[in-house]
């Protein structure tokens, strides 16, 4: 904390604080919709995403590299519904690209370091399961939609296996059933454990690099620049898991639409 | 942990503008600018589909055109080969009656002409025997003063003369 001299707080980052004294902003009693931190991030989010995709826009027959780009990432997602779900998989395509990109932007912006601009703190919304578990309960809801809309009470055997004994599904069907309900705790736990624990572990790390500064000269480059080297290597790290968590949330989702769209 | 701490004051808060944001993305780009980026893909992908159909029909087409056109050479070449082959024949043929013309007229002069040696030879042959059985008379009359019939001594040449 500012107060306590040298000492860095790791968990400090992840702290929700409204913004612009729009603490008291209620959309009804007791529902807070405070402008915070995070909702300015995922404003950014929001934004960057949108530029981002505008500027592939330009509808060129031979694309230039923004396009090119952009077209690139809509095909990506594209291609992994197509593999996933087949060809009913193209209509989720809008949803599972704004998740991914979404997600990958929101990941990626945590790690942008403007923190070296005094008084701007980077914020990363997606290390906050109140925010992962309402896109996992999105894609969840997404699943359960279509899956009853699409078979009905049919959509039940999905929890059993196809071709199993009777003796069988009788154990079976409650496995499944709760592998099938974990599914949205899973897919928020994973990716706000992910982007917490890489967070935590650089603040650790230059805490370590504060210590290590104020202990003098000799203590200072024996702890300090071992520690430095590591938050550098794992820095790219990160970007590389916020990669891969924003994949694995967007592969995830499309396997569970999947399962609703192609019931066995 | 502050995601924990602070959850029951900011829940309300986290779900509304991540829903807003989220919600907002979703309709200004997902809704409205995927479909036109992956269109425009779409619209690339056919259009070098169809031209490379195009360049594909084009292709066959020349292919096509080669086919006929090497049949055609065939059958100008067979036709050519048959022109040539009858004025062969033709002249074969023509060469043929002449020469047998020929020999025919060679054989029929052969045959007078043997004809009128065999003529000439048989009417010599007469003579000679003419000239014998006079002589044999003449023989006979100095020698035994005897006149001989001209036909016995014609009878006794010949009967020498076959007898050699």
């Amino acid at each position: 904390m500012a107060a306590e001299e040298g000492k860095v707080d790791p968990m400090k980052q992840f702290t929700i604080e409204p913004l612009m004294g729009s603490d008291g902003w209620q959309l009804a009693d007791g529902f807070n919709i405070a402008f915070t931190n995070s909702a300015l991030w995922m404003a950014i989010t929001a934004i960057l995403v949108t530029v981002f995709v505008a500027g592939g826009m330009k509808r060129q027959v031979v694309p230039g590299r923004w396009q090119m780009a952009v077209e690139t990432l809509t095909g990506f997602i594209d291609d992994l519904l197509e593999a996933n779900i087949g060809k009913a998989g193209r209509k989720y395509v809008p949803y599972i690209f704004t998740l991914f990109m979404f997600i990958l932007f929101g990941n990626l912006l945590g790690l942008v370091p403007v923190g070296v601009i005094p008084g701007v703190h980077a914020f990363t919304f997606t290390s906050h399961f109140s925010v992962t578990g309402v896109l996992a309960i999105l894609s969840f809801s997404i699943v359960l939609i279509v899956g009853f809309a699409k078979h009905g009470l049919h959509f039940f055997s999905l929890f059993v296996p196809k071709d199993t004994p009777f003796l069988m599904a009788i154990f079976i069907a409650p496995i499944e059933f709760v592998s099938f309900m974990v599914r949205p705790f899973s897919l928020a736990l994973r990716l706000f454990v992910a982007m917490m624990a890489g967070h935590v572990l650089l603040k650790v790390l230059a805490s370590f690099v504060i210590a290590g500064g104020g202990a003098g000269p000799v203590l200072g480059a024996a702890v300090g620049i071992p520690s430095f080297i590591l938050m550098v290597a794992i820095s790219a790290l990160e970007i590389l898991v916020a990669g891969i968590q924003a994949y694995v949330f967007a592969l995830l989702t499309s396997l569970y639409i999947n399962d609703a769209e192609n019931l066995h | 942990m502050p995601q924990i701490e602070q959850l029951s004051e900011v829940l309300s808060s986290q779900v509304f503008w991540l829903l807003v944001f989220f919600g907002l993305t979703f309709l200004v780009v997902g809704l409205g600018m995927v479909p036109k980026v992956m269109g425009t893909v779409d619209l690339r992908d056919r259009q070098i589909a169809d031209d490379l159909a195009a360049a594909q029909a084009a292709r066959d087409a020349a292919d096509s055109e080669e086919e006929a056109w090497r049949k055609r050479e065939n059958e100008n070449r067979a036709a050519a080969q048959a022109v040539i082959a009858e004025a062969k024949a033709k002249a074969a043929k023509a060469s043929e009656t002449k020469l047998a013309k020929a020999q025919a007229k060679l054989d029929k002069q052969l045959a007078e002409a043997e004809a009128g040696i065999d003529a000439a030879r048989a009417s010599a042959m007469a003579e000679i025997e003419g000239v014998a059985a006079d002589a044999a008379r003449d023989i006979v009359a100095r020698i035994a003063g005897t006149e001989v019939e001209s036909a016995a001594a014609e009878a006794a040449v010949k009967e020498v003369m076959a007898h050699g």
